[in-house]
C-alpha cells in the first residue's frame, strides 16, 4: 500500500525513485544547517556523557580499589597477628619445655665440671720419686774395692739394696700411673655427658634462633603491611587468589562427597517420608535427604567453630570455654546420631535394592533372584560404612569454606575493579568514537547533497566574481573622480601661486620656475 | 483500603503458588483384557505386559486390570486393582499380591460371547479420574473388534482428556486376512474415537519392545 502511494509513476519505478531521491536531496540541502547542528550537538553530548560516565566509573573503581586495599590490609594484619602469636606460643612452649630444665641442667653441668676438676687434680699427683740417697750410694759404690772382700761384700749389699729400692720405686710409679689412667678413664663419661648436655642446649638455642628468625620475617612482613607497601599488597592478593582456587577445588570434592551421600540415602528415605509426595515439584524423600546432609554440614561447621579451628561465627568464638565445650559435645552428638541414621538408611537401601531386584526378576523373567545374594553383605557393609563416615568427613568442609569465603571477598573485589576499568574504557572509547563520528557523519551528509552543494559553490563563485568586478569598476570611477579633483585643485593652486609672488611652493626649484 | 488490597494480593499469590504444587506426579494405568472367543489364548502375552507394567510403576501409582466381556461397564469386571503404598517395601508386597491375582484369573478364565470395548473404556475413565493420577493410561489388549449384545447402547462419545490409549497386540482376524482394509478401518475408527474424545492414541503390536508402552 505504502509502496503504491510512493510511486509517482506506477509504471516507471526508476523514475519515481529518482524523483523521490531528488526531493530528498533538496530537503536535505535545505535542512543542512540545522541537521549539521543536530549531528554535532548529539555527538558532543554523547561524547561528554561518556567521558563523564568513564570518570565516574574510574572514581568508583578507585574507591573500590581503596576499599579492597583496606580489607586486604586488615586481613593480612589479622593473619600476621595470628601467625606471630602462634610463633610466640611455639617459643613459649619451647622455653617451657626445654629451657625450664635449664637450671637443673646447669647444676648438673657444674657437678660434672667439679667432678672432672677433682679427677684432674687427683690425676695430677706426682708419682713417688726415687729415694734421694741413691746418688750418695752411687758414689760409695764407685769406690774401688781393691780386692778387699769386705768392701766388695758391702758394695754387693749396697747394690742389692739399690736394686730393691729401684724395683719398689718403679712399682710405685707404675701404680701411680695406673691410678692416673683410671682417673682419666673415669673422666671420659663425664666429658661425654657434658658434651651431650651442651649439645642439647645448643640445639634448643638453635631452635629458638630459628623461631626468632621466623618472627623477624613475620615482623618484617607486618612492617611492610603497616607501611602499605605494594609488594606486601601483591603478596596478599596473590595469596588470596591461591587460597580461593585451592578452597574451591576442595569444596568441589566435598560437593562430590555430598552427592554420593545423597544418593546413598535418598531412595531409602522413601520408607520414612513416602515415595509419592512432592514439594514444589521435587520428591519429598529427596528433599529430606538433602536436608539431612545440609544439617550435617551445619553441625560440622558448628563443631569446627566450637573447636576454634574456623572463625566464621564470632558469637561461638567469643563463648566461654565451658559453653564451647558443651557445644562441641552437643554438635558431635547430633553428628553421631545423624551418621547412625545414615548408616541405617544405607542398610535399608541395600534391603530395598535386594527386594526390588527379586521382584523385578520374578516379574520379568520368573527366575530366582537369590543367585548372587550370598556376597551382598560386602556391599551392605561398605554402604553402611560410607553412610557413617561421610557425615564426619563433611565436617571438614568448614575449613575450605572459611578460606573460600575470606578469599572470595578479595577475588570479587579484583573482578569488580577489572569490570569497572573495562566499562570505563568502553565508555571512553564510545565517547571518542562518537566524537570522530561527528566529522564522518557531517561529511557523509554533505556527500548525500554534493550536487546542490556543487551548484551552490558555482553560484557563489559567480556572484563573487560579479561583485568584485562591480567593486573594481566603482573603485576605478572613484579614482578617476579623485584624480580629476586633485588635478583641478592643483591647477587652481598653481594659478593662485602665480598670481601671488610671495607664495613659493616647496616643490618649486630655487629659480622659481617649475 | 491499601492494606486490604495487599492482603488480597498476598492471599492470591499464596493460593496460586499452592495450586501450582498440586500437580499430581503419580501414574494411573487401567488395562482391559479381551476375553472373547479365541483371544483368551493370547492372555499369556497379557500376563507379560502386566508384569512389565508392574515393574515400571512406583509408590503412589494405581493399576487396575479388567476384563472385556458382554457388558464391561461394571465394577464386576475388575479383575484386580491397587493403589500402591508410598513406602517401597509395601509397594513390592502389593505388586506380588497383584501378580498372584492375575495368575489366578488367567488360569480360571471363561470366554465371553460378546466384546464390549466401549463399556470397558468408560469404566476405565471412571477409575482413572477417581485415582487423581497425573498421567493416565488405558492399555487395551484386544483385537479391537467390538461385538455388542442386542440392546446395549455404546454409541457414546468418549471423554478422554489427558488420557493416553495404547492398543496392544491387535491381532488380525481371518476376515482381516481376506480384506486387510477391515483391519485398517478398525484401527482408524478407534483412533478417531479416541482423539475426538481428547485422548492420544498409540498402537503397539511388537511385544518384544515393551519399553515403548510408557514413553514419558
Amino acid at each position: 500500500m505504502i509502496e503504491k502511494t510512493l510511486m509517482i509513476w506506477p509504471d516507471n519505478t526508476a523514475m519515481s525513485v529518482i524523483v523521490w531521491l531528488a526531493l530528498l536531496i533538496v530537503v536535505l540541502y535545505i535542512a543542512r544547517r540545522p541537521a549539521h547542528g543536530i549531528i554535532s550537538s548529539t555527538s558532543r553530548t554523547i561524547h561528554r556523557a561518556m567521558r563523564l560516565a568513564a570518570r565516574a566509573l574510574m572514581q568508583v573503581e578507585h574507591r573500590l580499589a581503596q576499599r579492597n586495599r583496606e580489607v586486604l590490609l586488615e586481613t593480612g594484619k589479622e593473619m600476621m597477628d595470628h601467625q606471630i602469636a602462634r610463633e610466640f606460643e611455639r617459643i613459649d612452649a619451647t622455653v617451657q619445655h626445654d629451657l625450664a630444665e635449664y637450671p637443673a641442667l646447669h647444676r648438673r653441668l657444674l657437678e660434672l665440671v667439679t667432678r672432672i676438676d677433682e679427677d684432674y687434680k687427683q690425676s695430677a699427683q706426682v708419682p713417688p720419686d726415687v729415694p734421694a740417697w741413691d746418688k750418695a750410694v752411687g758414689a760409695v759404690a764407685r769406690i774401688p774395692s781393691r780386692g778387699d772382700p769386705m768392701v766388695a761384700n758391702i758394695l754387693e749389699n749396697i747394690h742389692e739394696s739399690m736394686e730393691t729400692a729401684n724395683k719398689r720405686v718403679l712399682s710405685e710409679y707404675r701404680h701411680a700411673t695406673h691410678e692416673q689412667h683410671s682417673l682419666l678413664k673415669r673422666m671420659l663419661p663425664h666429658w661425654r655427658n657434658a658434651t651431650s648436655a651442651l649439645q642439647r642446649v645448643d640445639k634448643d638455642i638453635n631452635k629458638l634462633m630459628l623461631r626468632s628468625k621466623t618472627i623477624d620475617r613475620h615482623m618484617e612482613n607486618y612492617e611492610n603491611l603497616r607501611n602499605q607497601e605494594d609488594c606486601a599488597m601483591r603478596m596478599l592478593s596473590s595469596s588470596s587468589l591461591t587460597q580461593f582456587f585451592i578452597s574451591a577445588f576442595v569444596l568441589a570434592i566435598a560437593i562430590g562427597g555430598a552427592m554420593i551421600n545423597f544418593n546413598l540415602i535418598a531412595h531409602p528415605m522413601q520408607e520414612m517420608v513416602g515415595g509419592s509426595s512432592y514439594i514444589m515439584g521435587y520428591k519429598t524423600a529427596n528433599i529430606a535427604a538433602l536436608v539431612i546432609i545440609l544439617v550435617e554440614v551445619a553441625m560440622g561447621l558448628f563443631l569446627m567453630e566450637s573447636l576454634r579451628i574456623t572463625q566464621l561465627f564470632p558469637v561461638i568464638g567469643s563463648m566461654s570455654d565451658k559453653m564451647r565445650l558443651r557445644m562441641v559435645f552437643v554438635t558431635f552428638g547430633i553428628l553421631l546420631i545423624l551418621a547412625s541414621v545414615e548408616s541405617g538408611l544405607a542398610y535399608m537401601r541395600e534391603v530395598l535394592a535386594q527386594d526390588e531386584a527379586a521382584l523385578r526378576s520374578a516379574l520379568l523373567s520368573d527366575q530366582g533372584a537369590n543367585a548372587i545374594l550370598s556376597q551382598r553383605w560386602i556391599t551392605t557393609a561398605a554402604q553402611m560404612g560410607m553412610g557413617f563416615i561421610l557425615p564426619f568427613a563433611l565436617t571438614f568442609v568448614a575449613i575450605p569454606l572459611e578460606s573460600f569465603v575470606h578469599s572470595m571477598r578479595t577475588v570479587l573485589g579484583v573482578t569488580g575493579i577489572l569490570l569497572l576499568r573495562s566499562m570505563a574504557f568502553l565508555a571512553r572509547l564510545t565517547g571518542n568514537v562518537f566524537k570522530q563520528l561527528d566529522i564522518v557523519m557531517l561529511q557523509f551528509y554533505d556527500l548525500l547533497i554534493c550536487g546542490p552543494l556543487w551548484l551552490e559553490r558555482i553560484v557563489l563563485k559567480h556572484r563573487e566574481r560579479t561583485t568584485s568586478m562591480k567593486v573594481m569598476d566603482k573603485t576605478d570611477a572613484d579614482q578617476k573622480d579623485e584624480m580629476t579633483k586633485t588635478v583641478s585643485r592643483n591647477n587652481k593652486h598653481i594659478e593662485t601661486r602665480y598670481e601671488d609672488p610671495d607664495l613659493v611652493s616647496p616643490l618649486t626649484p630655487a629659480g622659481g620656475s617649475l | 483500603m491499601r492494606g486490604i488490597y495487599l492482603l488480597i494480593v498476598s492471599f492470591t499469590l499464596l493460593y496460586t503458588s499452592g495450586c501450582a504444587e498440586q500437580v499430581s506426579h503419580t501414574r494411573g494405568v487401567y488395562m482391559l483384557l479381551d476375553t472373547s472367543g479365541t483371544y483368551t489364548k493370547e492372555l499369556v502375552k497379557a500376563q507379560n505386559i502386566i508384569n512389565y507394567t508392574l515393574s515400571q510403576l512406583n509408590p503412589g501409582d494405581s493399576f487396575a486390570i479388567a476384563r472385556i466381556d458382554t457388558a464391561s461397564f461394571s465394577e464386576k469386571d475388575l479383575v484386580t486393582k491397587a493403589t500402591f503404598d508410598p513406602r517401597p517395601t509395601t509397594t513390592n508386597q502389593q505388586k506380588r499380591q497383584f501378580r498372584e491375582n492375575v495368575t489366578r484369573f488367567v488360569k480360571g478364565i471363561n470366554p465371553s460371547p460378546y466384546t464390549d470395548i466401549t463399556g470397558g473404556i468408560l469404566q476405565a475413565i471412571e477409575f482413572l479420574n477417581e485415582t487423581g493420577a497425573g498421567k493416565k493410561t488405558i492399555l487395551i489388549f484386544s483385537d479391537l473388534k467390538e461385538e455388542l449384545e442386542k440392546g446395549y447402547v455404546r454409541d457414546i462419545p468418549l471423554q478422554l482428556n489427558g488420557v493416553e490409549v495404547v492398543a496392544l497386540n491387535v491381532t488380525k482376524l481371518h476376515s482381516d486376512n481376506v480384506d486387510p482394509r477391515e483391519y485398517m478401518d478398525r484401527l482408524d475408527e478407534w483412533e478417531k474415537r479416541v482423539t475426538a474424545g481428547g485422548g492420544t492414541w498409540r498402537h503397539i503390536n511388537d511385544l518384544e519392545r515393551l519399553e515403548n508402552i510408557f514413553i514419558d
